[in-house]
């Protein structure tokens, strides 16, 4: 064992460990902060927001994306909203019962001390977005309208329309175009980090890849912050976009990061369901749809009737049934699971029969189709789009799809990594959400991470830490540059027959078949035979065309799934490893009589951090035990 | 759903390996096209077939597929994102097609977004006309209570209606004068209608339209293909509110 983890949780009581960290903390001299370069990889909301706000206080930043612009970033997609604990419905809401929600949600698998601080700083991105013009939704009155989410029994997430990602985005966006035209931040898009340069144990700078002219390149920091994003695409389907990659993440990890809780994956109840084997994406169909559809399936198995020739009687509205305080906003993994099962029992909808029905009917009547069409005209129209049937006349047809990754590279209270000088925020870290994300929760932690966490956590950094000169010529940035290189003739070498997408599908099968909504020490062992001969089938017949000095796509996706090809060797392991229950996270061999997630905190109430131990070795498993001083642990109930 | 008929179909997509080289039509032909598929995924089906066949895959810009990051930039026989109105080409299905039929695929036309290789295009003019001033000049912290200042309920839909540009520059293609304002005058009206940003109200306009000038795109002669072809359908009203903005600022006035 040889990193240490060393969370760094303020001491003192809950509602007073940031306050007490930010007064610990060392400042940098406002005319010195020029002095200081910090890289930032991503411009979705956490690399966006972090980018800017650093360079408003006066860094040097040099900002990364792998799209033509930086508007681009997956965070784009978000649909349904973000939470904030200002309780403006009056219904209950505070920054306590926010924290404890998430804590819950997470099914006690996440650090205290981070969550109550993200559920403080909720209410501060809420005023900050509005200051940048965000339109969020109003109440007629002109107040901010409020939705309700899985997993809450109060109103509290804040939305604009079904794009309230891309409004949050797009406030970020304009917030760090206001500093690249002022000069302060260097945008590099069309640009891929393809490794991390560490230099004297510290994290120094990047190597990248120009994706229009295939120039690699070296750039030089003080500080590098990773804000890159989910892992989802190893599994080839989900509703992340096309581009979203492990690479920059597990690039750090082969440098000496640890990366935690790989095996924390969610699988969304709502998406759109599978239509043949050429799917490229899944699309989600926002959680807040939940507010007003009815979840059903048929009593009867095999039932082929259209819907609305079963009767009231004959329909199973499973989760209002099994959760009936939470019903059909029962929390993510306890609705996908619910999902699975009833198609398991024959009891599925549409083509194969993995679907159930997500009905508006009811709301209908009680609402009015306008107020329904006002509240998510726009994803009825894309279900439309997609699939051709009218969802105002027909149930829509759902079934669940890979959404979201909790795992990610441990980072301490600051959110730096075991690689002193590397950051890591938003979804690529592992911080906030357990076991278990709840809905509209990740853009309130990518912006707390980006807009006030790390403007004061990188500061203390800097401020106390000793930084020796190094430049592009350094001995270990010329190796790191020449392994890049060597990587990338590697691929274009193979001249193989198939493509990579071929090799993409495969491990995305796999994964989702053994390692999935459930998992058991069977399919885990199986999968871990079966990856290890994918990739090598990989490394012999992989077909990628064309040059390394041009604009080559296919070259782009062989290095990421390359990655996922090792990395889903260690979700494996970590899930293998794991022998509980707990959240997205469902072991076969620990479930309740009642068929609901068996934790076990005795033997797995800590976070697992995993240290890379070189090629070919077993990674090490580091634990970070989680103390829990003001919640109770208890098994979650939402019946 | 319904049945899965499937489609042959011909296909005419715009090559040309980087800026430099003159580029031309190559005519292919796919097979067995699902209905189902979108038409991006049609594309990949047709890149899986070119790879088997040692050619290089056709390079087309792309990521959500759900129609919101704007990346998606193909001309379909002639129309920006293809015929379905409203649609994003990502969104777009090949239901929309009929067996047998030819169609042909370019990238986006416009001075100002030279091509990149295939259908790729280079889209930073847009980036630095926003970085010009589509923005509320607001530092990180410090900023009120949200609810401090009401917005009224239509005022917030109509920022929101603006605001839902996806940037991809649909508008520009199909313009025949390449121009670039309804882009523009999406995030002037986006942030004309609030309150926040009224302060800048004035310098923004003039300073994105200067931006945009510079960076070559044309005129507006008022023949409305922008609003035609763009995918979150955003209205030609907003080039109304942008022409207001930059005459009172021209003019000093209020
Ligand atoms: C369809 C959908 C809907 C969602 N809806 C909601 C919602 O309603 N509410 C909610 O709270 N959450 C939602 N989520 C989750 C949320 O959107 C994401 O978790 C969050 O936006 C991630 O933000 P991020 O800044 O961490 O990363 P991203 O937005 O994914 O940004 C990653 C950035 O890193 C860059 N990057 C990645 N790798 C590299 C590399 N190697 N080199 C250079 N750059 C790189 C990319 O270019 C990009 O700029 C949704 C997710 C999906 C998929
Ligand atoms: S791929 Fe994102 S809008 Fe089409």
């Amino acid at each position: 064992m040889s990193v240490k983890l060393d969370a760094k949780i303020p001491s003192g009581p809950l509602e007073k460990k940031w306050e007490k960290r930010r007064f610990e903390m060392k400042l940098v001299n406002p005319a010195n902060k020029r002095k200081y370069t910090v890289i930032v990889v991503g411009t979705g909301l956490a690399g966006s927001s972090a980018a800017a706000s650093l360079a408003e206080l006066g860094y040097r930043v040099k900002c990364f994306c792998f799209q033509d612009s930086p508007r681009r970033a997956h965070s784009i997609a978000a649909q349904g909203g973000i939470n904030a604990a200002k309780n403006y419905q009056n219904d209950g809401d505070s920054v306590f019962r926010l924290f404890y929600d998430t804590v819950k949600g997470g099914d006690f698998r996440a650090r205290e001390a981070n969550v109550y601080r993200l559920a403080e700083l909720s209410v501060n991105i809420i005023d900050q977005c509005v200051a940048q013009g965000v339109p969020f939704a109003r109440e007629y009155g002109g107040y901010l309208a409020n939705r309700s989410f899985g997993g809450a029994q109060v109103s509290r997430t804040f939305y604009a329309r079904g794009q309230t990602g891309q409004q949050l985005l797009l406030g970020a966006y304009q917030a760090l175009s206001r500093q690249i035209g002022l000069g302060a931040v260097q945008m590099h898009p069309r640009t891929e980090m393809l490794d991390l340069v560490v230099v004297g144990g510290q994290a120094r700078g990047i190597v990248t890849r120009h994706l229009v002219t295939g120039k690699i390149e070296c750039h030089v920091s003080d500080a590098v912050v990773l804000a890159t994003g989910g892992y989802g695409n190893v599994f080839y389907l989900s509703t992340n976009a096309k581009g979203c990659n492990v690479s920059a993440t597990y690039r750090a990890y082969k440098r000496g990061a640890a990366f935690a809780n790989p095996c924390y994956t969610q699988i969304h109840p709502t998406c759109i369901p599978i239509s043949g084997d050429y799917q490229s994406k899944l699309t989600l169909m926002s959680e807040s749809l939940r507010n007003d559809g009815r979840v059903w399936v048929s009593k009867k198995k095999g039932d082929t009737r259209p819907p609305d020739q079963i009767s009231e009687e004959e329909r199973d509205y499973y989760l209002e049934r099994k959760y009936p305080s939470f019903g059909n906003l029962a929390p993510r993994d306890i609705s996908s699971r619910a999902a699975k099962e009833a198609c398991d029992d024959g009891r599925g909808v549409g083509p194969g029969g993995r679907g159930v029905y997500l009905d508006f009917a009811d709301a209908i009547r009680r609402l009015g189709e306008n107020v329904i069409r006002e509240r998510y005209g726009n994803l009825f129209d894309m279900y439309e789009r997609i699939t051709g049937e009218n969802p105002y006349k027909v149930p829509m047809r759902i079934y669940p799809a890979v959404h979201y990754t909790m795992g990610g590279l441990w980072v301490d209270y600051d959110l730096m990594s075991t690689i002193p000088g590397l950051f890591v925020l938003g979804e690529a870290n592992f911080s906030d959400h357990g076991a278990n994300r709840l809905g509209a929760s990740a853009l309130m932690q990518g912006l707390a991470d980006g807009y006030f966490i790390i403007p004061y956590t990188i500061g203390d950094y800097l401020a106390g830490t000793k930084l020796p000169k190094a430049d592009a010529g350094h001995a270990e940035f010329k190796k790191v540059h020449s392994e890049v290189e060597e990587r990338i003739r590697r691929l274009l070498s193979v001249k193989g027959k198939r493509s990579v997408d071929s090799f993409h599908r495969e491990l995305g099968h796999l994964l989702w078949e053994h390692c999935g909504m459930t998992r058991s020490e069977k399919g885990l062992a199986k999968a871990l035979e079966l990856i290890p001969e994918l990739r090598e089938a990989f490394w012999k017949d992989v077909s990628v065309l064309g040059g390394g000095d041009e604009f080559n796509t296919a070259l782009e996706k062989a290095g990421r799934v390359a990655d996922f090809l090792e990395f889903a060797e260690l979700l494996c392991t970590d899930a293998r490893l794991r022998k509980e229950s707990c959240g997205g996270h469902f072991r076969e061999e620990h479930q309740t009589a009642d068929g609901e997630a068996e934790r076990d905190d005795a033997s797995f109430c800590h976070v697992s951090a995993w240290e890379y131990a070189g090629e070919g070795k077993a990674p090490i498993l580091n634990k970070e035990p989680l103390v829990f001083e003001n919640v109770h642990l208890a098994q979650r109930s939402y019946k | 759903m319904s049945e899965n008929k499937r489609l042959n179909l011909t296909l005419h997509i715009w090559r040309q390996k980087n800026a430099a080289d003159p580029g031309r039509l190559a005519t292919y032909r796919v097979q067995g096209v699902s209905v189902h598929m979108s038409f991006l995924e049609m594309l990949d089906v047709l890149n899986e077939q070119l790879t088997a066949q040692g050619e290089e895959p056709v390079a087309f810009d792309h990521d959500c597929r759900e129609g919101i990051c704007g990346m998606c930039s193909l001309t379909v026989n002639g129309i920006p994102h293809g015929p379905q109105r409203g649609t994003t080409v990502c969104q777009l299905h090949m239901r929309h097609f009929a067996d047998g039929q030819e169609i042909t695929i370019e990238p986006w036309r416009a001075k100002a977004f030279p091509v990149v290789r295939d259908l790729v295009v280079d889209r930073s003019a847009f980036d630095r006309i926003i970085q010009a001033g589509g923005f509320v000049s607001v530092n990180t912290g410090g900023s009120p209570d949200g609810n401090a200042l009401p917005v009224p309920k239509k005022d917030a839909e109509a920022a929101m209606d603006a605001a839902a540009c996806i940037g991809c520059g649909a508008c520009v293609a199909a313009c025949k004068n390449a121009s670039a304002m309804l882009f523009v005058a999406a995030k002037i009206s986006h942030l004309a209608k609030l309150p926040q940003g009224q302060p800048e109200r004035r310098e923004r306009a003039l300073a994105m339209v200067a931006a945009m000038d510079q960076e070559g795109f044309g005129f507006c002669s008022n023949q409305y293909e922008c609003e035609a072809v763009c995918p979150k359908e955003i209205s030609v009203r907003t080039i109304a509110v942008m022409n207001r903005d930059t005459l009172r600022a021209g003019l000093g006035g209020a």
